[in-house]
């Protein structure tokens, strides 16, 4: 039997084969930097992954459409895109950020929904919005929507006049102005932001609610309103700031004083009671002069913001002989 | 630790600080700004964050490296990465300039593309005066604008040859305007978010606990006085007395 022995290793390995203590440290570190830096880069581009933004639409899961005949209030410009419309709302009970609503608002129940009718009228009431879809037909209007922030849309709402809903109210000859109080409840809003003066409270003037093109709306789009563009039941003034608004309304309150209003409550100097759309008025922070239209492109073009959202044929009338820029 | 480890942290430095701007130009060619309710506005928030995210960051290396003189080196990536906060800030103004205020930057570019440049000058002069009234009236766009200059100067003043021009002590004390600059950033958001809106605390935080970190480090020194260097600097050899007194 041959066996082979194999030779050592003493023999075959040189002195000078061995890796220099320093050279095999130096290796070793620079795998550790490199590794720690592969680490961070994969930390860091999934850090960026996360950032909000990466549009992720969250439209409702069911979308009801809500039958209407088009109105006369149309206008001809751009509609903006139903996802920005829906993805892009102030409605800091569901938190303060625009992008909010849209992921917050599901939590908002819509049936069953009352509407209380308090204060000056002939009789105080509590109206089923089931009612008041029925009460009036639907009508489609395409409005201008001027946001106090210098953005603005275009939107086709659906609903009828305010009118037709005040009327129904009965109010007393005394009562001068409509107050609007918005759902508040920490169950269904749990980002309900502290510091502010909550119920939303919005208001108009009577005079100003009559006019035709208030509308008391309940979708949009055709369809029923999303949750964070204030479902079920919504005002919609077109020739005044956005935040006139009131969402998500509860109670409609009729009064002969000026009603408080949140934002004014919050920055009397930066949101008048009146804030009509005014080119001439600028926000303390910024010119109203111009607005950032909202359409389907990467860069939008920046217009010139007209006086009263350009609804000055409809409405400049009730402003006859007031200083616009005392009470703005 | 070794040149060649440095050249490599200092490369994965510069990944880091530019991923957010690749981010967004992919942002922009993938179609989601499109997509985007307010692209503008998103730039704009974009860059801004970005510039006071990077300069906090550039602000929180002295502090931290002073916990242990085993991280010292971090101090080599402080310049680099304020020149970043420079960076998205300047590019952060470029947006209020060159979208925000109105300049038509679409029709710009297609015009100088079709041979009329001169219609960047036109756009130019149609916002100029609305950029104007900002600057004259608005002071978050003010104090946003001196903590912009504060970082021009910071960056303009950064190679190594401009410091050894201007001499140690003055270049340091230019620099510690830094301070302010951040300073300046805080209250830039504070005043242009609307009132109730408490976004701006958590850099608020950030930027308070990088300054106490100073003062306190600041008053210990002054409290253990024969102590002859900061802690976070490794001496090899004493200095001999002579050296010092020397200079004198």
């Amino acid at each position: 039997m041959l066996l082979r022995r194999s030779e050592s290793l003493d023999s075959k390995l040189q002195s000078s084969d061995i890796t220099p203590q320093s050279a095999f440290e130096r290796f070793q570190q620079q795998r550790r930097t490199l590794l720690t830096g592969a680490a961070a880069l994969g930390i860091g581009a999934y850090a960026l992954s996360r950032v909000p933004g990466l549009f992720v639409p969250s439209t409702t899961a069911h979308a009801q459409s809500l039958p209407s005949s088009s109105g006369k209030y149309t206008v001809p410009d751009t509609q903006t895109p139903f996802a920005k419309a829906t993805n892009y709302n102030n409605f800091y009970e569901f938190g303060t950020d625009k992008s909010d609503p849209a992921k917050h608002a599901n939590t908002l129940k819509t049936r069953p929904w009352t509407i209380q009718v308090t204060g000056m009228v002939k009789k105080p009431q509590t109206i089923d919005i089931e009612t008041l879809l029925k009460y009036r037909p639907i009508e489609s209007r395409v409005y201008r929507h001027r946001c106090v922030e210098a953005w603005s849309m275009v939107i086709p709402w659906d609903g009828y006049s305010l009118s037709e809903f005040l009327n129904l109210c009965e109010p007393l000859p005394s009562a001068k102005y409509v107050q609007f109080l918005s759902l508040v409840d920490k169950k269904q809003m749990p980002d309900l932001p502290y510091g502010y003066n909550w119920p939303y409270s919005e208001g108009l003037r009577l005079d100003e609610a009559m006019n035709p093109l208030a509308l008391l709306t309940f979708g949009c789009y055709g369809q029923v309103l999303p949750n964070q563009n204030g479902a079920p039941i919504r005002i919609v003034s077109p020739w005044k700031y956005g935040f006139k608004n009131g969402k998500s309304i509860v109670r409609v309150h009729f009064t002969d004083k000026q009603p408080h209003t949140t934002w004014n409550d919050q920055s009397s100097e930066e949101y008048g009671f009146f804030s009509n759309v005014n080119p001439k008025v600028d926000h303390p922070r910024w010119s109203q002069a111009r607005e950032r239209r909202i359409d389907s492109s990467a860069f939008p073009k920046t217009i010139p913001t007209l006086m009263f959202n350009g609804y000055a044929d409809q409405v400049a009338s009730l402003y006859n002989g007031m200083d616009l820029k005392r009470y703005f | 630790m070794t040149k060649r480890t440095i050249i490599l942290l200092k490369t994965i430095v510069h990944l880091l600080c530019l991923s957010p701007f690749v981010y967004l130009l992919r942002f922009y060619q993938s179609g989601a700004l499109e997509l985007n309710p307010d692209p503008v506005a998103y730039i704009t928030h974009f860059t801004g964050d970005w510039a006071v995210w990077t300069l906090l960051t550039s602000l929180a290396i002295t502090p931290l490296r002073r916990l242990s003189p085993r991280i010292g080196w971090l101090i080599r990536f402080r310049r680099l990465i304020g020149l970043y906060a420079f960076f998205y800030a300047s590019l952060h103004l470029a947006t209020y300039v060159f979208l925000f205020s109105g300049y038509d930057l679409p029709t710009v570019l297609a015009g100088i593309r079709s041979g009329h440049p001169g219609i960047a000058i036109d756009e130019w002069k149609k916002v100029w005066p609305s950029i104007w009234d900002d600057v004259r009236k608005r002071r978050f766009i003010q104090v946003g604008f001196l903590a912009w200059l504060i970082l021009l100067s910071l960056a303009v003043t950064s190679p190594a040859f401009i410091m050894r021009a201007m001499g140690g002590k003055p270049w340091q004390r230019l620099h510690r305007l830094v301070y302010v600059a951040g300073i300046c950033a805080i209250i830039h958001y504070w005043w242009l978010v609307k009132s109730g809106n408490r976004a701006p605390w958590k850099v608020t935080l950030v930027l308070t606990l990088l300054l106490l970190a100073r003062i306190a480090y600041n008053a210990i020194r002054k409290l253990t006085p024969n102590k002859p260097t900061a802690k976070g600097t490794k001496i090899k050899a004493a200095i001999p007395e002579s050296a010092v007194t020397q200079q004198n």
